[in-house]
């Protein structure tokens, strides 16, 4: 069948067939009122060489700049193969197929994928995929409080220290179905949540906590004796990983004694280029327990009546085409593309390959912050171990650093004054395995030269050195 | 044909309750709701201690082709689960009324059971809705 729809001999045919003069009268039910005419602002269609011109136009101005850019999007290297094979015919679809199980090799591919982001985050099952970590995290918190049936309360507390979009985002798809999102100060000291701050919720009922590792600041949280605070209190553990620090740290499955329940995430650093904000892919994965209460669809592996393996969609009855509105989540979908990347990704690297990656990340961002903080106007604002990003403070008013490192075309790092205005003029700065020793040395130089330009016009700052 | 016990009592949702000595109400769903429902293969339950109102939905079947409510006939507390369908969902198919029990209620007004159809009225209604 070929998969150009709708010729016109097809169109006229359909209408025919249910007696309709055109499709414009398909919309007659809508009445005139409703019914918004002419879009405004929407420009008419371009020709195929004024898009490439105003592509390549736009691709241009973005300059390919030196990225010390974290904040949730990483910068790695992905091998040539992954998209090459990505972009293949016979995978290049953003969507699970509607006829699932008459696409064997697309079912295959999410099953390894399921497979290798169960052992990747230590838990018992994966979904096929979410939109992207922030929205992961909305779909976590309402499966928690569906999942605990020990709590009666909607109420989840969340550390200021998970990635502030993801929280607004969790919080714009719970706030109108009764959830209560608590937020957790931190240490200002070490970044990270203490134990401490949980205390005044002693007693009280929770559904669930939310911890990232590493948290928005790159700092590692004390994950053991936070999961097991919550597990003694009855409340389930929801993980925010970042999957590259999953080979170096301990996965979300192991965390305290019995482990979080729910891991969710990112998949951005599994091989999806930097891309204007997306799309990403989320990840989710959770204990057998927990299973029917998790949204998305699910790959099992099964055999057929002749006894030969195959692979089907399962679990559907808690899906939105079987259980309407009781459904378990309104997402029927996955990030089917971004999937085969990662999936594509992690079978090129092996587990091993993913661990080198977190260790030459980590290797690169502790020389990064020793190379920066030889500046005396610069030092780091925690004294708790990091992952591949860590917050520093500048002496000096950080925007103007900023726009000066952007002249030089290089992104310096995610200004953390606009969210943690407690933090000041602090910036949030990674290196990922792509950024070289010379690269690091390019920062540093720069980094100086703008920081004494911006000392000699009146900063209060004196070299301790003189 | 399907099985309907003249003993028990109906709600027009499948569920049957039956009244026992002990003035608790065990709650099941229908042999007709187990056939059109087909392979159970999950059944979750209320908690022992749980306050439900009638009408309200408190326990999900789930088989191969759909996961439905289930809900309670009577208001009471639940005094006691069906714990062993956790591992043998399947004995709702096999013995609808008897070992595919799923919950037990202490009913804070009996007289809520009045409300609900018997064996025959049941019997009509399933042949009504056939139609």
């Amino acid at each position: 069948m070929p998969f150009i729809p709708h010729t016109e001999a097809d169109v006229k045919d359909m209408l025919t067939a249910i007696g309709a003069a055109g499709i414009e009268n398909l919309f007659d039910e809508i009445p005139a009122g409703l019914r918004i005419g002419n879009l405004h602002g929407v420009p008419d269609g371009l020709n195929e060489q004024e898009i490439s011109h105003l592509m390549l136009e736009r691709a241009e101005r973005d300059g390919r700049p030196l990225c010390f850019l974290g904040a949730g999007a990483y910068d790695h290297h992905v091998p040539a193969a992954v998209w090459e094979i990505t972009t293949r015919g016979e995978f290049y679809s953003a969507y699970t197929p509607y006829q699932a199980e008459a696409s064997q090799g697309t079912l295959q591919l999410i099953y390894e994928y399921q497979t290798m982001m169960t052992g990747l985050t230590g838990l018992d099952v994966s979904n096929a995929s979410l939109y992207d970590g922030a929205s992961g995290l909305a779909e976590a918190v309402l499966m928690a409080i569906r999942g605990n049936r020990k709590s009666k309360s909607h109420r989840v507390l969340l550390p200021t220290t998970v990635h502030p979009h993801y929280r607004k985002t969790a919080r714009t798809i719970v706030k109108n179905q009764g959830v209560e999102l608590v937020e957790l100060p931190y240490d200002p000291r070490g970044g990270n949540t203490l134990a401490a701050a949980l205390k005044s919720w002693e007693g009280q009922d929770i559904a669930a906590l939310v911890i990232q590792q590493p948290n928005f600041f790159g700092v590692l949280e004390e994950v053991d004796e936070l999961t097991d605070w919550a597990h003694a209190r009855g409340a389930l553990v929801i993980g925010v990983a970042n999957p590259t620090a999953m080979a170096l740290l301990r996965p979300p499955g192991q965390w305290g004694t019995d482990g979080a329940d729910i891991a969710i995430g990112e998949g951005q650093p599994l091989g999806v280029p930097l891309m204007a904000g997306g799309p990403y892919f989320g990840f989710m994965c959770c204990k057998q327990e927990l299973v029917r209460q998790m949204p998305g669809r699910i790959v099992g592996r099964t055999i057929d009546r002749d006894g030969r393996a195959g692979f089907t969609l399962t679990l559907q009855a808690r899906e939105q085409h079987i259980r309407r509105s009781k459904a378990t989540s309104n997402i029927c979908t996955n990030q089917g593309l971004l999937v085969t990347a990662a999936t594509i990704y992690l079978s090129l690297l092996g587990a091993e390959g993913l661990k080198r990656v977190a260790q030459a990340c980590h290797e690169q961002t502790r020389r990064l912050v020793a190379a920066l903080t030889e500046n005396e106007c610069v030092e780091p604002v925690f004294d708790r171990p990091y992952f591949h990003e860590t917050p520093l403070r500048l002496k000096v008013p950080v925007e103007g650093v900023v726009r000066a490192l952007h002249a030089h075309n290089l992104l310096p790092g995610y200004l953390l004054g606009k969210e943690y205005p407690e933090l000041g003029d602090a910036l949030l700065v990674c290196a990922t395995e792509l950024r070289t020793d010379a690269d690091i040395a390019l920062y540093a130089d720069h980094l100086n030269r703008v920081v004494a330009a911006q000392t000699r016009a009146g900063c209060p700052v004196q070299p301790k050195m003189a | 044909m399907s099985n309907i016990p003249v003993e028990l009592k109906y709600a027009k949702s499948h569920e049957w309750a039956r009244h026992n000595d002990d003035g608790t109400v065990t709650v099941g769903i229908s042999d007709n709701a187990q056939d059109q429902l087909g392979d159970m293969v999950y059944v979750e339950l209320p908690e022992a201690g749980q306050t439900v109102t009638a009408a309200e939905a408190c326990a999900v079947v789930e088989s191969v082709k759909a996961a439905s409510d289930v809900y309670t006939p009577v208001s009471g507390e639940v005094v006691e689960v069906n714990e062993a369908l956790s591992d043998a969902p399947e004995k709702v198919n096999q013995d609808a009324y008897g070992d595919g029990w799923l919950f037990r209620v202490q009913p804070s007004d009996a007289s809520e059971l009045d409300a609900l159809m018997n064996g025959d009225a049941y019997a009509e209604f399933l042949a009504a809705e056939a139609h």
